[in-house]
């Protein structure tokens, strides 16, 4: 690919300085508060957050269509915190492909060359390139109502990509195409990341199985502030906080209290708990004090073990090679998905789940904002409330789940 | 007009022969007149239930047609009859060819046709301008200006005339600040009489006319193509030609058409304007008819008149068939906002 055979090297990179944005009169309501986050040159950053959590605001700082209140933006070395869009040399795409209905395919990707006054000579050519580059070069003639919604999006990246950009924006590119056609463009971005080493992407999602296969890094976002950032596998592994252990995989989150006699011993309900690595660094919850201990569903495993938990079965969803069975123990739901079971376990069945102590984490407590968990992470509510299992709908849920024979109940994101 | 002619044709689709309609029909076709044929049996389309229902549709549709023929269409016969009736009495050419060959008439045709087609110009361009301003920069009482538009349709024209003369009369508001002012006997505004005035007061009137199928159209133009246009290096004035305009161009003509055949046929701005030497045909009919009792005069210019408006509006809905996208939906949808 010769998108940085350009004669110029555009600029790579994001940098955001404590940037703020807020609406209203007096700028009372915060969209983005005081972001501070580098996007390397040739780096993957996803933005994932739920809605209103501020990712579509920093994006929209990065293009300009947002001025910050306070705070600076930079791409490359260039400060374009007062910059107008038309001058920042970004790409986009957008959730709905936005192409321009009246022009055609190759009109379309043309349009931002022309814009910049690329020689009229090359143009053909650029447009040409991009439109390989996304497998639409013979789609070049259509109009975009004769293209379906995956095609159109190809169009769009090719027409961010055609004016070869040192930073690519992707606002929810995938939210619009069903579930198939979302794996199959996953895969395609992938290659195109891998094609286009030199240019930076800003992901912004909701999906954390987007984020997750995409990025090279992670910022979790939320309530317009960023709560962690970090790689996928750090995220995942080893998150810094309930709301990122929720939102990023679908973590059984449990009260404990930190206990004093042995390193990472927890005390969760009368049960005495074993967590490994949780004084590394020296900083973690003291003896006496609240914590969480965060240990992810496929970790949790049916029978005795090092981490013995004892529960009754509340509910038991079939996931094709997985069963996942939701557990009450104490008073909490604890979240177990083990591999398809011969024989459906039954509701209030006693059972055991174990997990092993180096494969849970202990977080600090209260670190999980309540009014922003969407709802599909399923933190643990006590059992007295309504139960916080996704059912595949109403009526179906007690006769069908209860026999273990729901089908894909739950979304493919739930963890 | 526009809305009257185009909703009468969807219900031209539905004919009696057909036992299953086809997807466009169904989507266009009344539901008063398909009901009786989806009850209908598909094998027995064509025996003694598929004429009975043929027969029962024709007595629906009769009531409204003798109406309209009643109301409407005699009318029109009689004056198109007129047209061929010389008082010498008998049928002939003789009307026509009086009417054509006075000065008096060539010279209306040529004031109506300039005039309507400068108001449609102003009225073109000053309506995108203000349409594109009020859909695409945010100011505070935009959305009130925008409900205006909708108010300002249902005023009568002579009324913004009367307004137009209050300003710029020659004893109105403009020349007695000057006056006051400078202290001079006379003010310098006194062209409300002259065709300029008249362009004005068209102008003024039918410019909303434009505005609400243009804003219906912006409000259609998502903000994210705008967007994705500025970030690729677009600057604002490249984003109006090739992004909005392109967009807006139905409505234009529909918005545009519409306003040609209301200014052609404009009466009420021109009597109130009081232009001496604006005549155009709606007020040679009214001199020949009313002052002066020449009927068949006046109902030839009248049949003319009617020419260039049906004429004008069958080559603009050629023209939409041709281009197609969607501009007869606009027409429409403007036509129907601007209560036409």
């Amino acid at each position: 690919m010769s998108a940085h055979s350009a004669p110029a090297a555009p600029a790579s990179g994001i940098r955001f300085e404590r940037v703020t944005v807020a609406y209203g009169k007096r700028g009372e309501s915060v969209a983005l508060d005081a972001l501070d986050l580098t996007v390397e040159p040739g780096e993957v950053m996803a933005l994932l957050g739920p809605s209103g959590s501020g990712k579509t605001t920093a994006l929209r700082a990065v293009a300009g269509f947002v001025r910050p209140a306070s705070g600076r933006v930079f791409i490359g070395d260039r400060d374009v915190t007062a910059l107008p869009p038309h001058r920042r040399g970004i790409g986009m795409v957008v959730q709905q492909y936005a192409l321009f209905p009246h022009l055609r395919v190759a009109q379309n990707v043309a349009f931002g060359l022309k814009a910049q006054r690329v020689p009229r000579g090359e143009i053909a050519g650029r447009v040409t390139e991009a439109l390989e580059m996304v497998g639409m070069a013979d789609y070049a003639r259509r109009y975009p109502r004769e293209l379906s919604g995956g095609q159109q999006q190809r169009v769009a990246i090719a027409r961010a990509l055609a004016i070869r950009p040192g930073v690519l924006l992707l606002d929810e590119p995938l939210s619009a195409l069903d579930a198939q056609l979302r794996s199959g463009m996953l895969a395609e971005l992938a290659r195109l990341h891998r094609e286009l080493p030199d240019v930076s992407i800003l992901y912004v999602t909701h999906d954390q199985v987007e984020a997750l296969t995409l990025a090279d890094r992670i910022a979790v976002m939320d309530r317009a502030r960023l709560q962690d950032c970090g790689t996928p596998q750090d995220l995942y592994r080893r998150p810094r906080t309930e709301f990122t252990a929720s939102f990023v995989g679908n973590a059984n989150l449990l009260p404990v209290t930190v206990g004093g006699a042995t390193p990472g011993s927890v005390r969760f309900a009368d049960t005495e708990l074993t967590v490994t690595g949780v004084d590394e660094s020296g900083h973690g919850p003291a003896p006496g004090a609240d914590a969480t201990l965060c240990v992810r569903p496929h970790l949790v495993g049916l029978g005795e073990g090092e981490n013995t938990l004892r529960g009754t079965i509340a509910e038991v969803q079939w996931r094709g090679s997985t069963h996942r069975l939701f557990v009450d123990v104490a008073g909490h739901r604890v979240k177990a998905d083990v591999r398809e079971l011969r024989e459906t376990p039954a509701l209030g069945q006693p059972v055991a789940l174990h997990f092993a102590a180096h494969d849970a984490v202990l977080l600090p407590a209260g670190t999980a904002p309540q009014a922003t968990v969407p709802a599909a992470t399923q933190t643990p509510a006590p059992v007295a409330t309504s139960a916080p299992v996704p059912a595949p709908a109403p009526g179906l849920a007690a006769a069908g789940v209860a026999k273990g024979v729901a089908p894909g109940a739950g979304g493919a994101t739930d963890g | 007009m526009a809305s009257a002619s185009a909703s009468a044709r969807p219900a031209t689709h539905a004919t009696p022969a057909s036992t299953e309609p086809t997807g466009t029909q169904a989507k266009h076709a009344q539901p008063a007149t398909t009901a009786p044929a989806d009850r209908r049996d598909p094998e027995r389309g064509a025996g003694r239930g598929g004429r009975a229902a043929g027969l029962t549709r024709w007595l629906w549709a009769l009531p409204p047609v003798a109406v309209l023929a009643l109301v409407f269409l005699y009318p029109l016969y009689l004056v198109v009859e007129q047209s061929f009736s010389p008082d010498e009495g008998g049928t002939s050419l003789a009307p026509y060819r009086e009417v054509f060959a006075s000065e008096a008439f060539r010279e209306a045709l040529w004031t109506t046709v300039w005039i309507a087609v400068c108001a449609t110009i102003g009225c073109l361009v000053l309506g995108f301008v203000l349409a594109l301003i009020i859909a695409f920069v945010p100011f505070p009482g935009g959305k009130a200006v925008a409900k205006f538009i909708d108010v300002f349709l249902s005023f009568p024209s002579f009324l913004i005339t009367l307004a137009l003369l209050f300003i710029y009369g020659t004893v109105g508001m403009a020349n007695g600040v000057y006056t006051d002012v400078t202290g001079a006997a006379s003010g310098p505004f006194d062209f409300l009489n002259t065709p300029w005035g008249v362009l004005l007061a068209e102008i003024t009137y039918f410019t909303p006319f434009v505005m609400r199928p243009l804003l219906a159209a912006f409000s259609g133009i998502e903000t994210a193509q705008l967007e994705v246009a500025s970030s690729l290096g677009a600057r604002p004035a490249r984003i109006v030609r090739q992004v909005i305009l392109p967009e807006a161009l139905p409505a234009l003509a529909a918005g545009g058409s519409l306003v040609l055949v209301m200014c052609l046929n404009e009466f009420g701005i021109v009597l109130f304007t009081g232009a001496k030497g604006v005549t155009t045909l709606p007020m040679l009919v009214y001199s020949e008819a009313i002052l002066e009792s020449d009927y068949p005069a006046a109902c030839v210019v009248a049949v003319v008149n009617i020419a260039i408006s049906v004429g004008l509006f069958g080559l603009y809905r050629a023209l939409v068939a041709r281009t197609g996208r969607g501009g007869e939906g606009a027409l429409l949808k403007g036509a129907r906002r601007a209560g036409a």
